[in-house]
């Protein structure tokens, strides 16, 4: 951690607001200590009873359901780890430094009695300041625990620029520029700036599907971004596209399949957060995202070949219209899930190749890119 | 075929049966005819009102073959008996009275002496004297099997050294082995009964054993009590009006039976819609069915309990000390008597915990005694381990496998005393389940269970605190080192706060 970098003035502001809320949980917790009287630290609890999907945010939000871990006997292990794992991110922050998971993991080792004896008890306490410093607007980013798995595949219409990481200077990246290959995001994006001109994004669910827009240069017709997700997406990506979206002002559209999982998982995290994830969708929803397809109604309109639902994309279909909070507020979503229900198949993005391999970009997606306005909220 | 039809003798009966006496293999033998015999001894000496010293001493006589002498300074057998007792299976004083004796039915002895004679052909000797001024009898009885009756092969007076008592020689082919349910085990658990008992005991290896009695007090004397009338069935009544010397049905209920009065026996003769006078004979031809019925409507009060003779808290605590050796607790309940059938009874408990050398996983040792003697074989047949597997002992702390025993480093010891313990065979090896003394014994067992459980409780607690002590100290200073290092707090103020930690979680109670 010896190896010092330059910040850019954003990231110092939000640096200085870490050390400063750490130091203010600290000295909160001496204070007590100081007057003899039990110290505790309050988390958010993190369930879906303490979910609700604010719809002018355009994202899950945790409620105001606080516990307390007051200092007993049987915490006294765990409050010592937590209050260890605060006084590391406290110091990555002032060496301008970042551990992954495994790296926290690791580090505990040189704690002592306070050690990790499997990433699992660290990663469970990392979770825990996480949320704790998450109703202080802050990430576990801005904590400076990164996350093991990169974020995405990007091409298109997009410079991003970079920092080097010792000297502090520019680094321009153009996203046209990787020929067959593509950007790829890195796992954290807080520092990263943008320019672009592109009118959309297009977020894909699958490699094979991006692959194919990217070679044949989609972007470019469509004057758009595209980025792979490769499945549920991952906080960096999550993250990235937030950001994106949010300083350019363009809209997100997303092109999965249609089955239970591309709707109810993929796109819904995306686009609102998780309900046991709620407490970081102000950082990692993207509200502005909208469902381009494939609709339950496109398998009608493109008689696209199918396969039946499965038990339990029944199942997750029906808990989505029964509990999901997203769900429950659109109703054209509801329509949907009832029609594929019905319908009980599913269909995959690359079943659109029944019409030809490049049909996707020379029908289907000029054909329902015409009316965005169409697009499923 | 009614040519071939002829009378089977009891002695016959039990030479094919030999099993149903516990004779069944030889290592078995060996143990059934010292349990007898000492069994024997034992009654003797209490219903003479004498301290017991009992020896036994077997002797190898080549393969397979031993020799058993076992001998007491009881009040020895009047002459004339002695052929009879040792020679005649089904004879014996125990079995028409109802009274706490080890013996009940008067087969055990000479059941032994039979076996002995058919496995080496040899006669049983005694030797019995009744009193320092009287001759010391000695007599070798051959059992003749077809007419169960002794035949006196040897009767003379010798020369004795013991002023009274009784010394019987049996000589059998067995298997003589150490460990679990030997003669050993078995003399060691007499002991646990029988603290006022000194036991001398020499084994076929030359290895010898000698245990002082514990007490000096005579176990009170159980009396003997007339059955209860709500014990009765209906062939034993109709045999007893038969039998009676009364004159009339009221005083045949009154004399022939406890805990029935006048005006008890005027309410089952009017149940029974028959006259009081009317004589008992005739009754036992016609209307015993309703006087039976009758019987068992009336309500009676409970039988007698003076019959019973229970060792008691004190001495079963210090009998199963002599065996179990040192333990962390041991507690025992003696419960009051209650009834079965008409048959009272009695049940007593005791258990060590923390019993040294014993592993803290494996089964714990159940020894079961009836009436004082300890019981070795059928352990799963008998009511005494069906209500031990029932209990919850996990309510107690224990660790316990559904239909098995509990587990620990304990030692269970069961006493029932009855004038009639209703074993589920002649060899008395188990008790049977009858629902009330299931549920004496479960009582029993709680009520020791939940003493366990507060000594363990407490232990637990005790450990829970140490544990609790160890936690504060290792992880409050990494509590402070953590303040240290986000607050850049100075070496004292770290101190402090380590200190004043410790305090508060001290303090605290929950964990």
């Amino acid at each position: 951690m010896a190896r010092r970098g330059r910040r850019t003035a954003a990231q110092t502001a939000i640096d200085k607001k870490v050390i400063d809320r750490i130091t203010e949980q600290a000295r909160d917790v001496y204070n007590r200590i100081r007057r003899l009287k039990k110290p505790e630290l309050s988390f958010p609890i993190r369930s879906l009873s303490n979910v609700r999907y604010d719809v002018r945010k355009g994202y899950f939000e945790i409620g105001r359901a606080r516990k307390s871990r007051t200092l007993t006997v049987g915490t006294v292990r765990t409050f010592a780890q937590t209050l260890r794992m605060m006084a590391l991110s406290k110091e990555l922050v002032e060496t301008n430094d970042f551990a992954t998971k495994r790296d926290a993991y690791y580090q505990s080792k040189n704690w002592e009695e306070a050690r990790f004896d499997a990433q699992e008890e660290s990663d469970a306490v990392m979770d825990d300041i996480e949320a704790l410093f998450s109703t202080s607007g802050l990430n576990r980013e801005h904590l400076r625990f990164y996350p093991e798995e990169k974020g995405g595949d990007i091409a298109g219409r997009l410079t991003v620029i970079d920092r080097d990481w010792e000297t502090g200077k520019k680094i321009r990246i153009d996203c046209t520029a990787f020929g067959s290959g593509a950007y790829s995001v890195p796992s954290s994006v807080e520092h990263l700036e943008f320019e672009t001109k592109a009118k959309f994004i297009l977020v894909i669910e699958t490699g094979g599907m991006f692959q194919r827009l990217a070679a044949h240069k989609f972007w470019r017709r469509a004057n758009c971004i595209l980025v792979s997700m490769g499945g549920v997406p991952t906080r960096a990506c999550r993250r990235f596209l937030r950001r994106l979206s949010e300083e350019k002002k363009i809209p997100v559209y997303a092109f999965v399949d249609c089955d239970p999982y591309g709707i109810a998982n993929i796109y819904r995290s995306l686009k609102v957060g998780s309900g046991n994830a709620a407490h970081i969708s102000r950082f990692f929803s993207v509200p502005a995202a909208r469902f381009l397809g494939v609709t339950p109604q496109d398998i009608v309109d493109y008689k696209l070949p199918t396969h039946p639902l499965k038990d339990v994309d029944i199942k997750r279909a029906k808990d989505a219209l029964k509990n999901d909070p997203f769900f429950l507020h659109h109703k054209p979503w509801q329509r949907a899930l009832e029609l594929l229900l019905k319908m009980g198949v599913r269909a995959e993005q690359q079943a659109l190749a029944k019409w030809g391999l490049n049909y996707v970009m020379e029908e289907y997606l000029p054909r329902k890119l015409k009316n965005p306005k169409a697009f499923l909220p | 075929m009614a040519t071939r039809q002829r009378e089977i003798s009891v002695a016959e009966f039990f030479t094919k049966n030999r099993h149903l006496l516990g004779f069944d293999n030889p290592k078995k033998a060996l143990l059934t005819t010292v349990k007898e015999a000492v069994d024997n001894a034992l009654d003797a000496c209490e219903e003479g009102g004498i301290l017991p010293e009992v020896f036994v001493e077997i002797t190898p006589e080549g393969q397979d073959r031993f020799k058993v002498v076992i001998e007491d300074n009881g009040p020895g057998i009047v002459k004339s008996q002695i052929p009879r007792i040792f020679g005649k299976l089904l004879y014996g004083s125990k079995f028409h009275r109802l009274k706490q004796s080890r013996g009940q039915q008067g087969i055990g002895i000479s059941a032994a002496a039979m076996y002995g004679q058919l496995t080496t052909g040899t006669s049983c000797r005694i030797i019995s004297r009744t009193g320092p001024k009287r001759p010391a009898h000695y007599f070798e009885i051959h059992i003749d099997t077809k007419r169960n009756a002794p035949e006196v092969v040897k009767d003379e007076v010798v020369e004795w050294n013991r002023e009274h008592g009784t010394r019987v020689e049996i000589h059998l082919e067995g298997i003589f082995q150490r460990g679990r349910r030997s003669i050993e085990e078995y003399l060691e658990q007499v002991l646990i009964a029988n603290p006022h008992v000194t036991l001398h005991y020499k084994a076929p290896d030359g290895q010898e054993m000698y245990r002082k009695r514990a007490t000096e007090i005579l176990p009170i004397e159980a009396a003997e009590i007339k059955p209860h009338p709500h014990g009765i069935e209906l062939g034993l009544l109709m045999q007893m009006l038969k039998a009676t010397r009364a004159r009339n049905l009221k005083g045949f209920l009154t004399t022939e039976f406890a805990r029935v009065g006048p005006t008890i026996a005027e309410t089952i003769c009017a149940n029974a819609k028959l006259p009081p006078t009317a004589r008992p004979s005739r009754i036992a031809r016609q209307e015993a069915d309703a006087l039976y019925r009758a019987v068992r409507k009336t309500k009676i009060p409970r039988p007698p309990t003076n019959c019973l003779s229970p060792i008691g808290e004190e001495l079963m605590l210090a009998g199963l000390k002599r065996v179990a050796g040192k333990a962390e607790f041991s507690t025992a309940v003696s419960r009051n008597p209650a009834v079965y059938r008409g048959n009272p009874f009695l049940v007593e408990a005791a258990l060590a915990w923390g019993v040294e050398g014993r592993d803290a996983d494996s089964p714990a040792d159940l020894v079961r005694f009836a009436n004082r003697v300890p019981l070795q074989y059928q352990q799963a047949g008998c009511a005494i381990t069906k209500a031990v597997v029932g209990l919850n002992w996990r309510a107690y702390g224990l660790t316990h496998p559904r239909t098995a025993l509990p587990q620990g480093p304990l030692v269970i010891a069961v006493h029932i005393a009855s004038a009639w313990v209703p074993f589920t065979s002649e060899s008395k090896e188990a008790i049977a389940s009858y629902p009330e003394i299931l549920k004496e014994i479960r009582l029993a067992l709680q009520e020791c269970g939940r003493r366990l459980g507060i000594h363990i409780r407490k232990k637990a607690r005790i450990a829970d605190a140490e544990k609790k002590r160890s936690y504060i100290q290792t992880y409050i200073p990494q509590v402070a080192l953590a303040l240290q290092q986000i607050l850049s707090l100075s070496e004292a103020s770290t101190k402090k706060a380590t200190r004043n930690l410790t305090t508060i979680l001290e303090k605290s109670r929950k964990f």
